[in-house]
């Protein structure tokens, strides 16, 4: 049924049409008539109701962990900060933008202002009503000089923000954004009540659970909101999220029955899991992506022939055999992933070709190149095998790589960015814009290759106010190509999301934007 | 007596010495690592604007020894500061870990202290017998596995096989002591199949040794027997050395246990103190250290003092 499940993700993301899904489908053996409703019925396999305790393990949080949006980084916070509190907008299981607690939202002719218009009577935990003012005031904890959220930089080009009443926010942009109401899908921008003048960050909120406890690194727990305004949503009547960091512990409590579900599963022990009675594994394909990051500006990576020479000599099959058993897909040495609106599907993919490799080394006048990558268990677990992998592709192909692993402690502030050639990880973006903006952009602080290509500065900035989707189409398509051909990055894996589920645990249409059904599994899911 | 407590008061006021060094050391050692809190913090989302906001809201632009100064004045008078990384007070995060690291190793030394004590004495007692070389074997054959193998082993057999223990050890304030003690059994066990190996055999060896002395043998001499001579004759002088290795293990079991409890999710201070070293979050690291080292100056106080009272040459001295 693993397969099964594979193809029907494969369908949702329009990569499989539903013609041929029936004709790998009974190849497996599963009977035409049988699969047809498979795609449209899982949806509403059993219709949820609520009760339960769900407790779920989660392979990260820290004891330093705190309710203050603007501090989140990973998922375990993501996913409590979603049981608590709701964004402006929602991203779909099937990757539209819908409003979440903006009832609609709308652009000015030239995307430079966009008007969110707010539910009716939302109520936040403690019985306020959501108005415009906690809004603004959410908004400005993460702008300004004072702030040290991390979503500080979406509101680089926000120049006001204004409550037209009650029911009312107006954001004036610098430029135009075509794509700013997907920003305020971002997982630190979740709504804050004020209370008595001042922004209340505990964690009362407008979501489906009300916090009963945070222990940060330990464990959160929440119990059911009876007053949730989103109909046919948080089924659990307490949950229970737990910081459990060892994957074998994990894989251990969800065989146990210690807990529902798991994330994070480790892509070698997939049949492993899948095997222990009631527990299944599901796997979404997404946008995070390993990649090996050069610094263009920097010998010998300043030359083209060189980075493309680089990009040649790896077997990106291999390496997704290897480092993750082959759960994900092959990267094209650019960022953007099949979650993307705009995935560019017809760019050749680029093969492992030691050949081609060896002829634009010797293009860029070296026989033999020496390089070193540094890499550590920090940026993915399994840099340091894909490192050693890439050493041995590399030598056929004329590169000496040297591999250095370094400490894991301090690797995202000592070694990424610093160092000419590392590994590295990014969790992708939900749009285009967005990840270039932040990664790829001259100037950009996360830029982690100093790449500078005018072409490519010229149509971000065009595409973010283009409104015609087609025309943006074209325009990101463009740019995906400048950066598989001309960037730094060597991205060879796109990895998938691997969660472990108790079968008594259901869903409907699983989101591959992010972990766990878009970080949303504490009020999607539903016990049968 | 008196020359007792005059001893303990000294200790007690070097130990005071010892922690305010103790201080210092890791206030440098936490300066050298690279990198600071707000760094570790954002991690890949640091950029120089958040970053500097952070370091000014935190304090972190102060010279290092203004910050050591204040801290140690909050110290002294009984505050030990809020956590750097998440503002929260740090005697609340602390003492609520420290306490569950206690009845971790409250439980697994109420095991393993008895259990290698009668093993350690049986087996000097049937010394070169086939139960002497199976306690040996298999208590040294536990203690060669890393303590992870070994947890992961007895969640296999307990958990996963057998189904009698959870898995998972996530005690939690609301939990009745009951549920405490059944959750925190199989980590407990771990931590005793670790140690046992070094408390028996030093009880074996120190009794091998004192059974081949004179005054023994004229016990022998006189009739007396077996257990009565180890119990009443033996033991009595072997006390020194046992105690010794026994508060070792005390103190391992205290501040050595941070991979158990990762594998059981057991949320002692081990993990607490690695995530605060991993932040940079000084005051939280300098809590979590100076109570490990209090620890170990309190429990080698305390074998000192068990030495002294069992040995009558060192409680009268001429």
């Amino acid at each position: 049924m693993d397969k099964l499940r594979e193809l029907e993700n494969e369908v949702r993301l329009g990569r499989l049409s539903r013609r041929s899904f029936l004709a790998r489908a009974s190849a497996l053996g599963i009977a035409g008539a049988a699969g047809v409703p498979l795609i449209s019925e899982r949806a509403m396999a059993s219709s949820p109701s609520v009760g339960g305790q769900f407790r779920i393990g989660i392979g990260s949080g820290s004891s330093s962990d705190s309710m203050d949006p603007g501090t989140i980084t990973d998922t375990y916070m993501q996913v409590v900060n979603y049981g608590l509190r709701n964004n402006l907008t929602e991203v779909t299981p099937d990757g539209e933008l819908i409003g979440e607690l903006a009832e609609s939202f709308e652009a000015s002719e030239d995307a430079r202002s966009w008007t969110f218009r707010l539910r009716d009577g939302v109520e936040f935990h403690n019985g306020k009503t959501l108005d415009a003012n906690d809004v603004v005031e959410t908004m400005n904890h993460h702008r300004g000089e004072d702030s040290e959220s991390g979503a500080r930089q979406l509101f680089d080009d926000v120049d006001e923000i204004v409550a037209e009443d009650d029911r009312t926010v107006t954001f004036h942009l610098s430029s135009g954004n075509a794509d700013f109401p997907f920003l305020m899908n971002d997982y630190r921008l979740t709504i804050c009540p004020v209370v008595d003048g001042e922004l209340d960050l505990s964690g009362n909120g407008t979501g489906g659970y009300i916090l009963d406890s945070f222990d940060p690194g330990e464990r959160t727990t929440m119990s059911r909101n009876p007053n949730y305004w989103k109909e046919n949503a948080a089924f659990f009547e307490t949950v229970e999220v737990l910081v459990m960091r060892d994957s074998t512990s994990r894989t251990n409590a969800l065989t146990t029955g210690d807990i529902d579900v798991m994330n994070r599963v480790a892509p070698s022990s997939v049949n492993l899991v899948g095997r222990g009675g009631n527990v299944r594994v599901e796997q979404t394909s997404g946008n995070q992506h390993y990649s090996f990051p050069m610094h263009v500006d920097r010998e010998p990576f300043d030359d083209w022939h060189v980075r493309k020479a680089i990009k040649l000599a790896v077997d990106r099959e291999q390496l997704l055999q290897t480092v993750l058993s082959g759960h994900g897909y092959v990267g094209n040495d650019h960022p953007i992933g099949r979650a993307n609106r705009f995935f560019h599907e017809e760019l050749p993919q680029r093969q492992f070709d030691p050949e081609e490799a060896r002829h634009h080394l010797r293009e860029a006048g070296h026989e033999n190149l020496q390089l070193t990558l540094k890499v550590s268990d920090a940026a993915f677990v399994g840099a340091v095998d894909a490192g050693q992998l890439m050493a041995e592709t590399m030598a056929e192909a004329g590169i000496d790589l040297r591999v250095d692993r370094v400490p894991s402690d301090g690797y995202w502030s000592n070694v990424w960015l610093e160092e000419p050639f590392v590994a590295s990880y990014w969790g992708g973006r939900p749009t285009e814009d967005w990840m270039f903006t932040e990664g790829y952009a001259a100037g950009a602080n996360w830029n982690d290759t100093n790449w500078d290509n005018e072409r490519f500065n010229e149509l971000l900035r065009e595409a973010r106010a283009e409104l015609d989707e087609d025309r943006r189409r074209e325009m990101y398509h463009e740019m995906q190509e400048l950066v598989h051909d001309d960037g730094g990055s060597l991205i060879p894996i796109f990895a998938n999301y691997i969660m472990g589920l108790s079968d008594e645990v259901q869903h409907g249409e699983m989101a591959n934007n992010w972990d766990l059904d878009g970080l949303k599994c504490l009020e999607r899911w539903w016990f049968a | 007596m008196a020359r007792i407590a005059v001893l303990i008061a000294q200790r007690l006021g070097l130990g005071v010495l010892i922690l305010f060094a103790v201080s210092l050391i890791i206030m440098f050692v936490v300066e050298l690592l690279p990198g600071d809190t707000c760094q570790e913090l954002m991690g890949q989302g640091a950029t120089p604007q958040t970053l500097q906001a952070c370091r000014a809201a935190l304090g972190l632009d102060d010279p290092m020894h203004e910050r050591y100064l204040s801290w140690l004045g909050g110290m002294l008078t009984g505050d030990m500061g809020i956590s750097l990384a998440n503002q929260r007070p740090i005697d609340e995060l602390v003492i609520r870990r420290i306490l569950n690291t206690f009845f971790l190793a409250g439980i697994a030394a109420a095991i393993a202290v008895p259990l290698s004590l009668m093993l350690g004495i049986l087996a000097a007692m049937y010394r070169n017998s086939i139960f002497d070389r199976i306690v040996n074997v298999s208590t040294l054959t536990s203690i060669s596995f890393p303590e992870f193998f070994v947890a992961y082993i007895l969640i296999f057999i307990f958990a996963v096989e057998l189904g009698m223990f959870p898995s998972v050890s996530n005690v939690h304030a609301d939990m009745a002591f009951q549920e405490r003690l059944y959750r925190s059994l199989l980590p407990a066990l771990s931590l005793t199949l670790v140690i046992t190996a070094h408390m028996m055999r030093m009880t074996r060896a120190t009794i091998v040794n004192l059974m081949a002395s004179p005054y023994i043998e004229m016990a022998r001499l006189k009739g007396i027997r077996g257990m009565r001579i180890i119990t009443y004759h033996a033991l009595p002088n072997a006390f020194a050395p046992i105690i010794n290795v026994i508060t070792l293990n005390l103190a391992y079991l205290i501040v050595g246990v941070v991979v158990v409890e990762v594998v059981f999710v057991y949320p002692g201070l081990g993990q607490l103190l690695v995530d605060a070293v991993s932040n940079r979050d000084m005051p939280l690291v300098q809590a979590g250290a100076l109570m490990f080292a209090a620890v170990y100056v309190l429990l080698n106080l305390f074998a000192d003092i068990v030495s002294i009272i069992s040995n009558p040459r060192l409680l009268h001295p001429r």
